[in-house]
Parts: structure tokens; sequence; C-alpha cells
């Protein structure tokens, strides 16, 4: 080649011209794939969900298994007979609630607005499901999940997911047998004080047999993605207690 | 192999044992010691660093007589990081659930030193074919090192390889539990990757006393 590469004014026009390729190929790539990758992220919100209140394909003892993508959206409406708003202790319907950004409240709550608070109701055999979200902080990134409660807010089913949590530690939460271990788990004491669950190392009872402990059984390596999952049961899960308190 | 040449078949074995990057050139040990807690993390780490490394080189290769030597590192990475947030986009919209799967690894492999090591020491210097080759053959070397640490610790740490049970029931205590034997919870931990990898290291050059230096 006959260029000289080591010239100052021949690194400058490379670095440019480096910087536009590149920045014009991944910003046409993202602005074309992004009515995809939002379908995606809406089927996943409805299959998380459906997860939580227990309409899924699950075999066995296995992996996790979502209802499938093609009949997703028709389950969901289906099984999810309300999608509630709750805002300033009001409940309004809004068949829109389960797209509401959970981080945007959050931020929205810290700086002093008004928190919009998404709930589902779900009916399945003869059983209401109220379905929340929560999220918060693992090690790494976000950690999030759907809690499904009974009206006196016992647990019927978790999904919990994660953005980074390193693989076979804290990623396990989006295991079967960590999630599953949350089912019958109480949110409140006898007295109707909100309590919250616990993830707690050496709760002496790793099959999870007591369901009145506010604890279940940790992950071994992964106690502070498991700090996290107890942190965001009890932070997001509480501010439904008013709304819990209605139905009674 | 009839289809390569010697020296090109070279490029691809070396990195296997003899030169391997994790145990030879100690290249890559963090996600060596982040991910190998089960076995089938690794082997996706594994096939992902396959592909970025392979396709990378070439491209890098390609590359090699205008990149201007003062920033030859950031391009370097800037088509490291292209290439892996490109895939990632694809994936998310095409094929979610994998991209789920491997979504945790993405930042673990931009900052792979085995990357950017396989970039300055091969590419910038060899041609396509050759960068091609090399890639492979680091991204392999570097994956069986990765599943061999996967196996042990996933093993004797969980009882589990590819998340099923192979030892019996830890909470039941069936199987080898019913004797008293216990997982050992250590081997989750990021130290045991790296004793095991001290291990493996240990063995190798045991066998081969050349790759011992003074």
């Amino acid at each position: 080649m006959a260029v000289n590469t080591d010239k100052n004014s021949y690194t400058i026009i490379f670095a440019v011209a480096m910087v536009l390729v590149v920045g014009s190929l991944l910003a046409f790539t993202a602005s074309s794939l992004r009515p995809n990758i939002d379908e995606n992220k809406r089927m996943e919100k409805q299959q998380n969900i459906l997860y939580a209140m227990g309409v899924n394909e699950n075999e066995g003892t296995g992996d996790i298994a979502f209802i499938g993508t093609d009949k997703v959206a028709e389950q969901f409406s289906k099984y999810i007979t309300k999608q509630l708003v709750i805002e300033n202790g009001v409940a309004k319907e809004d068949d829109k609630a389960y797209l509401i950004d959970i981080k945007k409240e959050q931020a929205k709550g810290k700086n002093g607005g008004t928190r919009r608070l998404p709930l589902f109701v779900g009916e399945k055999d003869g059983k209401t499901f109220y379905i929340a979200p929560i999220r918060g902080k693992g090690l790494w990134d976000a950690i999030w999940g759907y809690v499904a409660l009974n009206k006196d807010m016992v647990v019927q089913g978790t999904f919990f997911d994660h953005a980074g949590e390193t693989p076979g530690l804290g990623a396990n939460i989006k295991q079967r047998y960590f999630m599953d271990d949350f089912y019958g788990e109480h949110l409140l004491t006898e007295a109707g004080v909100f309590k919250g669950i616990s993830v707690a190392k050496g709760n002496n009872d790793p099959k999870n047999e007591i369901k009145d402990d506010y604890e279940v059984d940790a992950l071994a390596g992964a106690t502070i993605t498991g700090d996290g999952v107890s942190a965001m049961i009890k932070k997001d899960l509480k501010l439904y207690l008013p709304y819990f308190k209605t139905l009674k | 192999m009839g289809l390569l040449s010697k020296k090109d078949a070279k490029l691809i074995t070396d990195p296997l044992a003899d030169n391997n990057p994790i145990t030879i050139q100690v290249l890559g040990i963090c996600s060596a010691l982040a991910i190998t807690a089960e076995l089938k993390a690794s082997l996706v780490m594994g096939i992902a660093v396959l592909f970025v490394l392979s396709v990378g080189n070439v491209v890098i290769s390609l590359m090699r007589n205008i990149i201007p030597s003062k920033i030859r590192i950031i391009v370097q990475l800037i088509v490291v990081a292209a290439l892996v947030i490109v895939v990632d986009q694809v994936l998310k919209a095409f094929a979610y659930e994998l991209s789920k799967t491997l979504s945790v690894f993405v930042g673990l492999i931009i900052t792979n030193c085995i990357i950017m090591g396989r970039f300055e020491a091969f590419a910038l210097a060899n041609g396509p074919w050759k960068s091609f080759l090399d890639g492979i053959g680091n991204a392999l070397g570097y994956a069986v090192i990765l599943i061999i640490v996967g196996f042990f610790r996933e093993l004797l740490g969980s009882g589990t390889l590819f998340g099923i049970p192979v030892l019996g029931d830890p909470i039941e205590k069936t199987g080898v539990y019913a004797i008293g034997y216990e997982n050992n919870g250590f081997m989750l931990m990021p130290p045991m990757a790296l004793i095991v990898v001290g291990l493996i290291i240990w063995v190798q050059r045991s066998k081969n006393k050349a790759l011992i230096e003074d």
C-alpha cells in the first residue's frame, strides 16, 4: 500500500470514517429491527405474567417452559380478566397496564412523583390471582419478576429474571427450584403487618416445608443476588398493601 | 487433515495443547473464572467466542494494511464491539429465547483478552485465511479448558452435569449422598476455577517438560 498510515491526517480521517461506518451500521440494525424486538418483548411480558399464575408448559421438574409465542396473546386475554393501574390509592382499569415500564415508575417515585402501580387480576380453576411486577438490583445488573398473590397476600407463584447475573450462581434465580420455593409463603403477619420474604442463608429448611417463616432457602454463591430478590419483594410489594386491604 | 497444509493445520492444533491461550498464554482467565460454574454456560461461551474470534480475525486481517498503528487497539475494540452488538440485535429480533441465554456473555466477549490478543498478535500480521484458522484454533483451545473446568466445578459443586443430577438427590439423600457425600459448595466460587486451571497447567507441564519456563 502506498498510503502512509503513520501520518496524523490519515489517522484522523481513518478514525472519522470508522466511526461513521460503524455508527450507521449499528443505527441501521437497531432501527430496522426495532419493531421485531418490541414485539418479542411484549410477548415475553405476557408469558412472564402468565407463568407467575401457573399458566405455563412446565413438565416434571425440568426447566421453565412458557406458553408458546403463537398462542400467548389469546391465553393472556383468556386468563387475565382485569388489568389495573393503582395511582394514589385509586385503582383504574387499563388494558395496556402490562406495558408500563417499572423502571421509569420507580424513578418517578424516587423523584417525588406519584408512581403508577400495575396489577393484573387472573382467574384460573376458580381461583383469583393478583399478579404484581417487581424490579430491583442484583449483583451486576437489574433483576425483576412477577409475583402472583391471593387476596391475603400469600404467594401463589413467582417468576424471576435477570439481565446479567453470573451463570450457575445468581442466574439460578430463574430456575424452577428457586421460584417454586416461594409458593405458599406469606407476606403478611397474622396481624396484617407487611413483612416480606427473605432469601436467607442457613434457614435450615432446604425443602422449604415451613411456609410461615418469611424465608426461603438461599442459592449457594449468590448472596448479593438473593439479597436483591428479598429487597425487591419487600420494597415493591409493600406498595400494594393498601389495595389488598380494600379487598377484605 | 487433507484439506489443510501442514502449516495451516498447526494453526488449529497448536492452541489446543502446546500453545493453549489459557494455560500457556494465560489470556482470557477472567471469563474462565466467571462462567465455568456450570457446563452449559462454558459450552455456550466457547461457541460464542469461536464465532466472534474467527470472524473478527478475518475482518482485522482484511483491514490490516489500512489500520493506522497509533489507534489500532481502538479500531480492534470497535470491530469486536460492533460485531457482538449486531449479532445480539439480530438474535433479539429473530431468536429471542437464544438471545436471552447469550445476553450475559456479550459483555464478557468484548472484554475477553484472547480476542484482542489474537487480533494484535496474529491477524494484524497475517492473511485472512490463516487468521480464520488461528481464530478457530484459539477459540477451541479456550473452549476445551472452559469445558474441563466447567465439568469439574458443576460435578463437584452441584452434583449435576448440564443441569441433570448425576450423583443422586442431595436433599432426599439418594445415590452417593446416601453414604454421606456432600456437594462442595466451594467449587461454585470463582477462586476454585483458578485452582482447577492451576491443576490443569500443572498436569500439562509435567507431561510436556518443554513447556516449563525457568
